[in-house]
């Protein structure tokens, strides 16, 4: 295996970028598909190649650098890539759940114009996230991390003649902005006090002093900032429902399974530094929990079915970073993984719903498709009962895990984290039935005359098909010990968090076991209660949102977080700028600097002008009486 | 022998006159006339002082002043004419084309 291939792991969809953005109009479609499709395949082998080899030869970390990109007395850093297992599993998801979203793509985009343009973005998009997840340093990251985020909201506002994408891209950019704004703080600080954004050199440095707390929980605050924004949490979740504007397969891929988890993967990625602080961790804990439930409220009541999608992948991302908070990071990376496949699968599953509707989102107006679109039904179907956490599919390991982690760890508020994560999964569970009886079961609500139903072609069943097959047996990988397994997958990234890591084996096999029963039986009370509302009895939904209507105008209108932020945020800095700094500063002081010189400058014209007559003897006067003056002040000086 | 005061006294009511005329006649020659009236003024001091200090280089100035005055006057002559031919009028007040 030689080393040099890593670089070709970005840089292959960086080509497919740069070709089919400069001559993408021209080709014809299938071409611009093709080169798309070889431009994201080929990296996927790359990282198939490098599982072979690392795993082969036990080695556990590749890397390479390449010359020095900044080099400034004493503080460098260089363009180099590292490969670890957690990097290892990233590069996986990435590639893989990333080339099947294409191929997916090849058939959801057919129809659309500016099919050239999409998969441009797409592969800019690869390109991004896979420098985010091999880079070596904070300041590679947050090029991956700025990338990702650039091609996120050109991909939301793909329909950018439809004013809501436009504004969706708008407000995804200004609110990771914000985030952004943390990690490059975090970054400064990182300098002031490490003199180095290397991953290593600061994760060493750190090792090799016994500090905790201090500045250390500043760094780690600022860059849990990062990853909220990035992660779709609170306070910075917002922007990631309306990013649904975008196409079905860009919130596949980007708001579902890869760029959303970045935030994780950060947070994973510098445990060193954040074990270092049990209070940023405790924050991601209860950041993460309180994001888990409220998304998951206010996903109870959505209509739009990508909506309800929305809400529940920033609830599960929720639960990534409690898993983070309580310092179970592989049980964070292995519920990432299982949620990107799952995810995945709901979104194009929804993506194959609505183009099978011919556009249409609105659950209130589907129904009765069960036997319409068999396919898209039953790979569907696999991602309903995986997101609720039924057994044996994925999710049910890794929210058992993250789970199982929370409640033994020694967070003094891990009960109730626990408690709070185990609604959580209720009410996950309940939404998503409640999103799989209206769309498939009971009669149709629309009318079938005008809306032909049919199968989506077979690129698109394709991916659902292998997705559905992930997220069934994707959990497999992490069952625990206490279920007869081996928990491959926390071995696996064992070296990665190993002076994180006391894997938590030898405890109480029956605790893990009466754990996983108590949410196994809480994900079918959501099944039952979600089969009693919208099955057997419809109508009662409506009956009990009438009965506690300020709880249902609430969630109906998500806790008016938008609104608050309106208010509290974006109408005083909008003041601000119209009065502030257009009114007083820009109209005031630039603009008024310069009609004032050009007024001064007319103004002394003016009453020079009167001198240039055009008379030559009146400037003869001038001349002698001055010359006069002249002779004067010299003969009386002395 | 001369007192010097005299020749300066001559040459500075000389160049008074010339100024004067320069200032109010309108004719264009008139004026004309007259610049070549202060330069023969300063011309007068140049050769006063020369011949008070004995040195030459006072008078190699005037004989300068004097090429210089004749190829001002065959170039400014010619304006004059050029400029009558299209104006009609030797008036100066009436020569504003420049203005506005």
């Amino acid at each position: 295996m030689n080393a040099n291939l890593l670089w070709l792991i970005p840089l292959l969809p960086f080509a497919g970028f740069l070709l089919n953005g400069t001559l993408g109009r021209k080709l014809p479609r299938a071409i611009v598909a093709t080169i798309a499709l070889l431009f994201t395949a080929a990296p996927a082998l790359i990282v198939a190649d490098l599982w072979h080899f690392m795993l082969s030869t036990g080695q556990q970390i590749v890397s390479i650098t390449s010359r020095p990109w900044i080099a400034v007395s004493g503080f460098h850093v260089d363009f180099a890539f590292t490969v670890d297992h957690l990097t290892l599993i990233m590069l996986a998801i990435i590639t893989g759940v990333g080339f099947l979203i294409h191929l997916y793509s090849v058939g959801y985009m057919a129809h659309e114009e500016g099919y050239w343009r999409f998969f441009a973005y797409l592969n800019l998009f690869m390109f991004f996230m896979l420098v985010l997840v091999l880079s070596s340093s904070f300041l590679l990251l947050f090029v991956g991390w700025e990338g990702v985020g650039l091609a996120s909201y050109l991909l939301i506002g793909f329909y950018f003649t439809k004013d809501s994408a436009a504004n969706a891209g708008k407000k995804a950019f200004i609110v990771n902005r914000i985030g952004d704004f943390g990690f490059l703080l975090a970054m400064f600080l990182l300098i002031a006090h490490f003199g180095s954004l290397s991953f290593n050199d600061v994760f060493m440095k750190i090792a090799a002093t016994p500090l905790t707390g201090g500045f250390l929980t500043a760094i780690a605050l600022l860059l849990v900032l990062g990853a909220t924004g990035k992660s779709a949490q609170i306070p910075l979740y917002i922007w990631l429902p309306d990013a649904m504007e975008g196409p079905t397969p860009v919130s596949a891929l980007i708001h579902a399974a890869t760029m959303v988890t970045a935030g994780i993967y950060m947070v994973a990625r510098c445990h060193v530094l954040f074990d270092r602080s049990p209070f940023a961790l405790a924050v991601i804990a209860v950041i993460g929990a309180a994001t888990a439930l409220l998304a998951a409220t206010i996903g109870l009541v959505q209509h739009d079915i990508k909506r309800v999608l929305a809400y529940s992948t920033v609830s599960q991302l929720g639960y990534m970073f409690l898993a983070c908070g309580v310092g179970a990071y592989s049980a964070g990376i292995f519920h990432l993984m299982t949620h990107a496949f799952f995810k995945a699968l709901l979104f194009l599953a929804a993506g194959s719903v609505i183009h099978a509707m011919g556009g249409e989102q609105d659950m209130r107006v589907m129904g009765g498709l069960r036997k319409k679109i068999p396919v898209t039904f039953w790979t569907m179907s696999m991602g309903v009962f995986a997101i609720a956490g039924l057994p044996p599919l994925a999710a049910f390991f890794s929210k058992d895990e993250i789970l199982y982690n929370v409640f033994t760890s020694p967070n003094p508020l891990h009960l109730l984290l626990w408690f709070v994560g185990l609604l959580t999964a209720g009410l996950t569970s309940f939404y998503m039935f409640r999103l799989w009886f209206k769309t498939f079961f009971g009669a149709p609500r629309f009318d079938e005359h005008h809306v032909h139903v049919h199968e989506s072609p077979l690129s698109m069943t394709v991916p659902l098909g292998i997705l559905a097959v992930l997220s069934i047996i994707g959990g497999w990988v992490g069952i625990p010990a206490a279920l007869g397994g081996h928990n491959i997958f926390e071995h696996f990234l064992a070296p990665v968090f190993e002076s994180t890591a006391p894997i938590a084996e030898s405890s109480s096999t029956s605790l893990e076991l009466t754990l996983a029963v108590v949410s196994v039986f809480t994900a079918l009370l959501g099944l039952y209660i979600a089969y009693t509302f919208y099955y057997r009895k419809p109508g009662t939904a409506a009956a009990l949102a009438a009965r506690f209507k300020p709880l249902y105008g609430l969630l109906d209108h998500k806790y008016w977080v938008d609104e608050i932020y309106g208010t509290l945020i974006v109408a005083p800095l909008l003041a601000f700028s119209r009065i502030g700094l257009n009114g007083i500063a820009d109209t005031g002081i630039v603009q008024g600097t310069a009609v004032g010189l050009a007024k001064t400058t007319t103004g002394l014209g003016a009453l020079t002008r009167r001198m240039i007559s055009g008379n030559i003897r009146s400037y003869a006067g001038w001349l002698a009486l001055c010359a006069a003056a002249v002779i004067v002040i010299v003969l009386f000086k002395h | 022998m001369v007192p010097i005061a005299y020749y300066l006294i001559l040459a500075a009511v000389l160049f008074c006159i010339g100024i004067a005329a320069f200032l109010i006649k309108r004719n264009v020659i008139t004026i004309f006339m007259s610049i070549e009236l202060m330069l023969n003024a300063v011309n007068l001091t140049f050769v006063a002082f020369a011949h008070m200090w004995h040195q030459v280089a006072g008078q190699i100035f005037v004989f300068f002043v004097m090429v210089v005055a004749a190829a001002e006057a065959a170039v400014g002559l010619a304006i004059i004419i050029a400029l009558f031919r299209v104006r009609q009028t030797l008036n100066v007040d009436q020569i504003n084309l420049l203005k506005n």
